[in-house]
């Protein structure tokens, strides 16, 4: 079967089998490999991504559903050299280690911080629940969100390649 | 603003002991890491895919395995069993195991685990490969599974020509002092399990391997050392270790369970030069939570006595480590357990440990390794103590405390403390966390008889950091090259996987060199390019690798200054590094100086060395932590968790602190929920994410750091190991405060995970009269007679005639 998606601002299209799941057509149709696979229950959100502006674990979709849809990734939240501001809060947080759970991590918080541009603490935990971290214990991602909500997530990018220095 | 004590560092403004942002993050942040399943190479054109099928029993004989069906299956181009791969099998870590418990690549004869490679599936595609592999038919003839290790010696052997099913022993019964709890007052003995948990890195095992036309076999493993993966593969496929090339792509986690190689890839090497076509091999999550090996899992039987005014005299533990179907690492584990049985403290001690196979997936290092059991076998008995002779916690432990030492301190085991200042630690997170203020409101919900009790857990450790060479002083490599365009490339033997090692080498180099970090590059996993190697694991990255990185950056700048002495006719001696302008000025002549990239344009400048510490370090703390448990449901809530870590100078806050909180996680869900499930037959019943209870981000708070940097002298910039002492600090910490949380009402003890069931268990069993209570059962609780415990485990636990506890200690505070 033959689906078209809008994959961060161009438009995709690949001949799939109807159990082709949109990870996998992500990842191996379109070579964007940001969004990982951690699990084969739906479980831990590596996968996450933007579907028509809200996040979903793109193992828990259809290639065939997501016909006609604009998906967002890591790789197009932000124009090249540059970090969203999002992500600017993880990389000046800390909250990525290893970075398996980043991306899917990331998006999820671009996701939650659309529906809810100012949570509290308890709030962030509940929204990235279904995101699971191995390395970080959660601590600097859940700083990570707070303070990209308070930056505003309308705030200027950060440029992705000055490494930082903070006494 | 922090200040950095390590004793080399020249420049005032140095950027050593500043919080800085990671280099790498910006690509993790965009295009994501690289990790086994994104990997793109020329070189694995025309790859196969391997796919495993694994044993669907504990322990049976393997009557006839059927592949015909699957052969035919499409895109299948081979597939093989054990008899038609010539490797040999796996050995037992350890020359005084039983020999005859040796590992095949795939299961021969019989399988012992769920989960057992079988056979290997290669196809074209990787969907292929699972709709062929459910095809391959297998007979099986069950026999009994043996999933109790206390049980173990006695059942049905796993290995026909092994003696039993023990593997070994550190230590004996026979060196136990039958004396040994003379002169206390009171006694107390009791049996916890540390349990069994799933490694779970996020991302699982994976792994390519490729034959070049030169007969060498390149392999990309996801690994936490490509040296020691290149040693492990070649002696599985048989060939000489300049014959394998080990490549690390981005590696998401590893925890101590990625070190080595796996069976998987031996089989999928063997299998590419078989077939003349890479193999790649990524595992599922199913795989991983089965195949990964797990961590933990000893039974301990903890003996503890002395005064009734508190005064903690004598400490014994006995390990029954479960390691599982074969033996792998973590059976040498329990001596890393033994070595750190007294922890912080002065009183005696003795210990023993006792190893078996069971018919689980083999047991391995899991971030802490041996220590972590240690600690909480310590710090749950010393709780256990205070809690029945009724002494505050901190109390007992300041009573018994090892004073402050600047010179090593060697215990009664062996281990060779550098530094430690436990008393300090444990006054400062008692300040920090409001301890007093803690206990009176625990006394008023008490006095209240609140649904919800308070619970304050407390734990003070010690471990070993950077220990472990295969051979002589741990030690390791660095090299450092200047380019003519003024960047810089540091090769180590180091083998970051979220640690931030690019950031922080790079941050050594630049104190010295005056090169920006974002000009420096970091280079590791790549044997051919550096060939040897410790990778990273057991904390010792920074104190020997960082170390490496520093030494051979003063080196360069001596190399340089040889070089820039004949180039400006001047006296090496009178020549002045001076890092505002990367290079070197000739004393008391302006003008007469040369850059390093300007030395290198002229000849290639770099250096490699090797530095060697004394031993390894001990980093030290303690753990407060608060939790709140309905009384009525049984459910534990972590509340808080305080840490003061103290691992000697702290290069980066950024990272040291990343460590911490990682740490703190791991071991807060140990304590509160995760645990890896067998059912009697040898069944995992948490093979998957759905089923296992990994953390997530509602079940712990921040956390609370506090930070105490009492350097070692063992490098010089004073830096310790600080990986895995969060999960070493934490575990013990949660575990007691859940148990406080509920000690008024007659608890002494909740084995690990403190879930809802169990305390409610436990609150019952104590209601109903402590010692009824016991019955051996696992994670029941409310003991606190000798008596009454060794009734249930009385192969194990052997409290000597002396022992004896008035039952009136089972009654509450
Ligand atoms: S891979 Fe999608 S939730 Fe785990
Ligand atoms: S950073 Fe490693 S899993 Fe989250």
């Amino acid at each position: 079967m033959q689906v078209t998606l809008t994959v961060n601002g161009q438009e995709r299209s690949a001949e799939v089998e109807p159990r082709l799941l949109l990870v996998h057509l992500i990842r191996d149709d379109f070579a964007l490999k940001a969004a990982n696979v951690g699990c084969d229950t739906s479980s831990c959100g590596a996968c996450t991504v933007l579907l028509d502006g809200e996040s979903v674990k793109s193992c828990t979709v259809l290639a065939v559903q997501a016909d006609g849809s604009s998906v967002q990734t890591a790789e197009g939240l932000a124009p090249e050299g540059q970090l969203h501001p999002v992500a600017a809060a993880f990389r000046q947080e800390h909250g990525l280690q290893c970075g398996f759970c980043t991306p899917g991590m990331v998006m999820a918080s671009v996701g939650l911080l659309k529906t809810n541009p100012n949570p509290t603490e308890q709030e962030v935990r509940e929204g990235l629940e279904g995101n699971f971290c191995r390395c970080t214990g959660y601590h600097n991602i859940v700083q990570a969100v707070l303070t990209a909500a308070k930056a505003g997530v309308d705030s200027p990018s950060v440029s992705a390649l000055h490494p930082g220095v903070q006494a | 603003m922090r200040t950095f004590r390590g004793a080399v560092k020249n420049n005032p403004m140095s950027i050593l002991g500043t919080r800085v942002l990671r280099t790498e993050d910006p690509a993790f942040l965009t295009s994501g890491g690289v990790y086994m399943d994104d990997l793109v190479d020329e070189r694995l054109t025309g790859s196969l895919y391997a796919t495993f099928v694994r044993a669907p029993i504990a322990h049976a004989r393997i009557l006839d395995i059927d592949i015909s069906a699957a052969l035919q299956a499409p895109g299948v181009v081979a597939i093989y069993l054990s008899g038609d791969v010539p490797l040999a099998d796996r050995r037992p870590p350890s020359p005084t195991f039983d020999k005859a418990m040796v590992q095949p690549l795939l299961a021969k004869g019989k399988v012992r685990y769920v989960g057992e490679p079988i056979a290997v599936v290669l196809t074209e595609e990787k969907y292929q490969g699972e709709d062929a592999a459910e095809l391959v038919m297998v007979d099986y003839d069950a026999l009994p599974a043996v999933v109790n290790p206390r049980l173990s010696a006695d059942s049905v052997k796993l290995f026909d020509d092994a003696v039993s099913n023990q593997v070994g022993t550190f230590g004996s019964a026979d060196d136990f002092d039958p004396d040994f709890f003379a002169d206390c007052e009171v006694v107390f003995t009791h049996e916890i399990v540390n349990q069994r948990v799933a490694v779970a890195s996020m991302e699982g095992r994976g792994g390519v391997s490729v034959w070049g036309e030169d007969g060498r076999l390149t392999a990309w493993i996801s690994n936490q050392g490509a040296q020691g993966s290149k040693t492990a593969l070649a002696a599985m496929i048989g060939i000489p270790a300049d014959q394998v090339r080990v490549i690390t792509p981005d590696v998401g986690g590893g925890f101590g369970a990625k070190f080595g190689a796996d069976t998987e890839h031996g089989i999928i090497s063997w299998a590419s030069r078989e077939l003349g076509r890479p193999v790649r091999w990524v595992e599922t999550r199913y795989e991983n939570l089965l195949g990964m090996t797990h961590g933990r899992d000893q039974v301990q039987t903890i003996t503890i006595g002395g005064k009734r005014d508190g005064t903690i005299l004598a400490y014994r533990l006995e390990v029954l480590q479960d390691v599982g179907a074969y033996p792998r690492i973590g059976a040498i584990l329990p001596s890393l357990t033994r070595l750190m049985t007294p922890g912080t403290y002065s009183f005696k001690t003795e210990s023993r440990a006792t190893m078996v196979v069971t018919n689980k997936t083999p047991v391995g290092a899991y971030r802490g390794a041996g220590r972590p059991e240690a600690t909480a076998a310590i710090e749950r008995a010393v709780d256990f103590f205070a809690l029945s002779v009724g002494v505050d916690s901190a109390e007992v432990r300041r009573k018994v405390l090892l004073p402050k030492f600047t010179e090593p301190h060697t215990t009664s085991t062996g281990a060779k403390y550098d530094s430690g200042d436990y008393e300090t630690a444990l006054n400062l997170a008692c300040k920090s966390i409001g301890y007093d203020e803690l206990r009176r409101e625990q006394a008023e919900r008490r006095a209240r008889g609140d649904v919800k009790q308070l619970g304050i857990g407390v734990a003070c450790y010690v471990e070993i950091t950077g220990g472990g060479a295969e051979s002589g002083a741990p030690h390791e490599n660095a090299t450092v090259e200047v380019h003519p365009d003024g960047t810089a490339t540091i090769l180590t033997g180091t083998s970051p996987h979220g640690q931030g090692h690019a950031t922080a080498w790079a941050m050594l180099a630049s104190d010295q060199l005056g090169i920006p970090i974002d000009k420096i590059t970091l280079k590791w996993g790549d044997t051919d390019l550096i060939p040897e190697g410790g990778g990273t694991g057991g904390s010792r990255s920074l104190q020997q690798g960082g170390a490496a990185v520093q030494k051979a950056s003063i080196e360069l700048i001596e190399l340089a200054r040889e070089r820039a002495a004949e180039l400006l006719e001047a006296n090496p001696e009178d020549l002045q590094m001076d890092t505002s302008i990367q290079g070197l000025k000739v004393a008391g002549s302006p003008g007469a100086q040369v850059t390093l990239a300007e030395l290198a344009a002229k000849e290639r400048l770099f250096v490699r060395s090797v530095f060697t510490a004394p031993g390894a370090t001990f980093p030290f703390g303690a753990h407060i932590a608060v939790a709140e448990v309905d009384t009525e449901t049984g459910h534990a809530t972590l509340k808080r968790i305080l840490a003061v870590d103290d691992a000697g100078t702290i290069l980066n806050p950024l990272l040291f602190d990343g460590q911490r909180h990682g740490g703190i996680g791991q071991g807060a869900a140990q304590a509160l929920l995760e645990e890896f499930v067998y059912d009697e037959d040898g069944n995992p019943l948490t093979a998957s994410f759905a089923d296992y209870p990994f953390l997530s981000a509602t079940e712990v708070p921040s956390y609370e750091l506090v930070t105490m940097e009492t350097p070692t002298s063992y490098n010089p910039m004073g830096a310790k190991g600080v990986g895995e002492a969060g999960t070493i600090g934490s575990t013990p910490a949660v575990q007691n405060a859940v148990i406080d949380a509920v000690a008024h009402l007659g608890v002494r003890h909740i084995d690990m995970p403190t879930s809802a069931q169990r305390v409610w268990r436990a609150i019952e069993a104590a209601a109903a009269g402590g010692a009824s209570a016991s019955g051996g059962t696992v994670g029941s609780g409310g003991i606190a007679s000798p008596d009454a415990t060794a009734t249930g485990i009385a192969s194990h636990s052997t409290p000597d005639g002396k022992v004896s506890t008035p039952t009136s200690e089972n009654e509450a505070i």
